[in-house]
């Protein structure tokens, strides 16, 4: 005979308010467990998306002209070759603390060049690193190698060129190895020569225009990259592409404030559940405590007894309340699409948190109910019977 | 030597005008192993002094003391233990734990107690046993008679072998035959030295107490002693 078993008798005798009480636990710790986790998964969905957006960030030499440009449109002349970056700078880049976070970095040289008679623009690239860098594009055909060019879909159609055939480059001739397929971008206009292939042809060796990073930015502020890398690249001008992924986050972190306010207020439902009914369970115990003060329990007895029922139905709380809040993330996910995989993994840190969030409920709400049993009066309790 | 000291025990509801004086000015001692049955009308305090002298119903004025210890100068906790270790308890309405088995009852007053939980059980085993009950343990109140739950609950009061055993109207829900048993139970730990106080409006059973205190709208009117109390050894 312990005070546990007690406890455990009396739940197991009054299972309608211990489920009641359960309930209530379980609402409120399955909220919370819920929306920590979508958040913690859009934000993960998000980094993956960040990273299947390819590059964001963007390395251009310093200049000190204005772009003359603007919605695609040209102003005036393009000065490509007026400054550029030395290929051999790029390996500082391995070099900055962040560099883990670093995906892919594709340099590329560009340049005017006489494509059959037309003045077009030609971009050197690693295509290695453009399968990160670029996943939109979609290749008819396959990549160049040495002496041949792919063309973007708009710069095909003007050429009126397919797969297989040769073209004139300032006076050389490269084979069309494959077209891309229209991506709304400014590659459609360009055609894509290998990176040393470009270089020779405008004798750019060992230089490069611009430099494309893919950065996965899921634990590091973008910020702090492009500092890093800045500071690599001291001639360089570097640039975030983050408009998209910022607007998101600020949206998800203003559901996360309003989320975490629901959660508030439905943990303080939970705790007024768990007070009004362990109180209740006290006072129709009034009898009960009478016999045990009668037979020489402690007031700290008492306390034991209703905090060790409060524990275990909050430690039970917490188990189911990860179970079903994780079971709802993940139906809502499911169930807003949005690209997700649907996979939500266990997490121990937060299946620990939901125990110790149910437990911290429980027994804060089960004070004023167990002090009050534990203040009762023997005798008055007595006189009850 | 007297074990409980009495001095001038008082005990009021409410206040001024409309007070009540549920226990006034009380004085008496007893012995070890007196066995002492408290009588008199409904509402003549008897149940009031038993609280006061079971150390849960403090009373408004005067002294309790009980084997020198000065009983409500005591702490709370001191008090509970107080409770724990000198008395026990049989109520008239049994007032067993419904949820908890026979010997679980009877091992109530154990389970704040250091012993082992073989140990606790062997006690309960030997209580139960002392009241007839051995077969009975694994049952629950709901499934034992009136006259057995009032035995358990004798188990329960004796479990920890208190030197003082408190009844109020031990046999008030009982039957004749039950009522003797329970009687004769208390005659049988009387002899074996523990000290038995009781409440009853029964003279029969009253004629198992040696001494006998009336009381009449809180007051002793009478401390007669039974030259022989009457019924002791009776079959």
């Amino acid at each position: 005979m312990t005070l546990k078993l007690i406890s455990l008798r009396n739940l197991m005798r009054r299972k309608t308010k211990a489920a009641f009480i359960l309930a209530g636990l379980v609402m409120a710790v399955a909220t919370v467990v819920g929306i920590i986790t979508y958040v913690q998964a859009t934000r993960h969905d998000i980094a993956h998306k960040l990273e299947q957006y390819g590059a964001n960030i963007l390395i251009v030499p310093k200049t000190e002209n204005l772009t003359l440009s603007y919605g695609g449109l040209s102003m005036g002349g393009v000065s490509f070759d007026l400054e550029e970056i030395k290929e051999s700078e790029l390996t500082r880049l391995a070099a900055i603390p962040n560099h883990k976070n670093i995906a892919a970095v594709g340099p590329m040289v560009l340049g005017v060049a006489s494509v059959e008679g037309r003045r077009m623009l030609l971009a050197g690239v690693d295509f290695k690193a453009a399968a990160i860098l670029k996943p939109w594009w979609h290749v008819a055909g396959r990549l160049p190698q040495d002496d041949e060019v792919l063309l973007g879909a708009e710069a095909a159609r003007v050429l009126n060129l397919d797969t297989g055939q040769r073209l004139s480059v300032n006076g050389r001739s490269l084979v069309v190895s494959g077209r891309l397929a229209l991506t709304g971008s400014q590659d459609d206009q360009l055609a894509f020569l290998t990176l040393a292939a470009a270089q020779q042809l405008f004798a750019k060796a060992g230089r490069i225009s611009m430099v494309e990073v893919a950065a996965l930015c899921k634990d590091c502020p973008i910020e702090d990259m492009v500092r890093q890398i800045s500071a690599a690249l001291p001639g360089a001008k570097v640039m975030a592409i983050q408009q998209v992924v910022k607007s998101r986050m600020e949206a998800l972190a203003q559901f996360q404030r309003f989320s975490y306010g629901i959660s508030g207020v439905i943990l303080f439902i939970g705790g007024l559940v768990v007070l009004v009914t362990m109180m209740g369970s006290v006072r129709e115990r009034t009898q009960e405590i009478g016999i045990f003060r009668a037979v020489g329990f402690r007031r700290t007895h008492i306390l034991q007894i209703v905090f060790l029922e409060a524990g275990i139905i909050s430690a039970l709380a917490g188990i189911l309340g990860y179970g079903v809040g994780w079971a709802s993330a993940a139906a809502a996910l499911a169930f807003l699409g949005d690209a997700h995989s649907g996979h939500v993994p266990f997490a121990p840190g937060l299946a620990a948190g939901a125990v110790a969030l149910a437990m911290a409920l429980g027994l804060i709400a089960s004070v004023y109910p167990a002090q009050m049993g534990a203040r009762m009066d023997p005798n008055e309790a007595l006189r009850s019977l | 030597m007297s074990y409980i000291i009495a001095e001038h025990l008082c005990k009021s509801f409410g206040s001024g005008a409309t007070a009540v004086h549920a226990v006034s000015d009380l004085s008496f001692r007893i012995a070890p192993g007196e066995f002492v049955a408290i009588m008199g009308e409904s509402g003549a305090g008897k149940s009031t002094l038993l609280g006061v002298l079971g150390a849960m119903n403090a009373p408004s004025s005067g002294r309790l003391q009980v084997d020198g210890i000065d009983v409500y100068a005591l702490g709370q906790d001191r008090l509970a233990d107080f409770r724990r270790e000198y008395l026990g308890f049989v109520f008239q309405s049994f007032h067993l734990v419904p949820y908890l088995t026979v010997i679980e009852n009877v091992m109530l007053p154990l389970a704040v107690s250091p012993k082992s939980g073989t140990e606790k059980r062997r006690l309960a085993a030997e209580a139960l046993a002392q009241v007839g009950l051995a077969g009975k343990a694994k049952r629950l109140p709901g499934e034992i008679s009136g006259g057995e739950k009032e035995r358990v609950a004798v188990a329960r009061a004796i479990v920890n072998e208190p030197p003082v055993l408190l009844a109020d109207e031990p046999t008030g829900n009982l039957d004749s035959g039950n009522s003797r048993e329970i009687m004769r139970m208390f005659q049988r730990l009387n002899d074996s030295g523990m000290t038995v106080i009781m409440v009853t409006h029964s003279a029969e059973c009253a004629g198992y107490a040696e001494r006998i205190l009336q009381l009449s709208d809180g007051r002793l009117t009478a401390d007669r002693r039974t030259a022989e109390a009457p019924l002791r050894g009776a079959a």
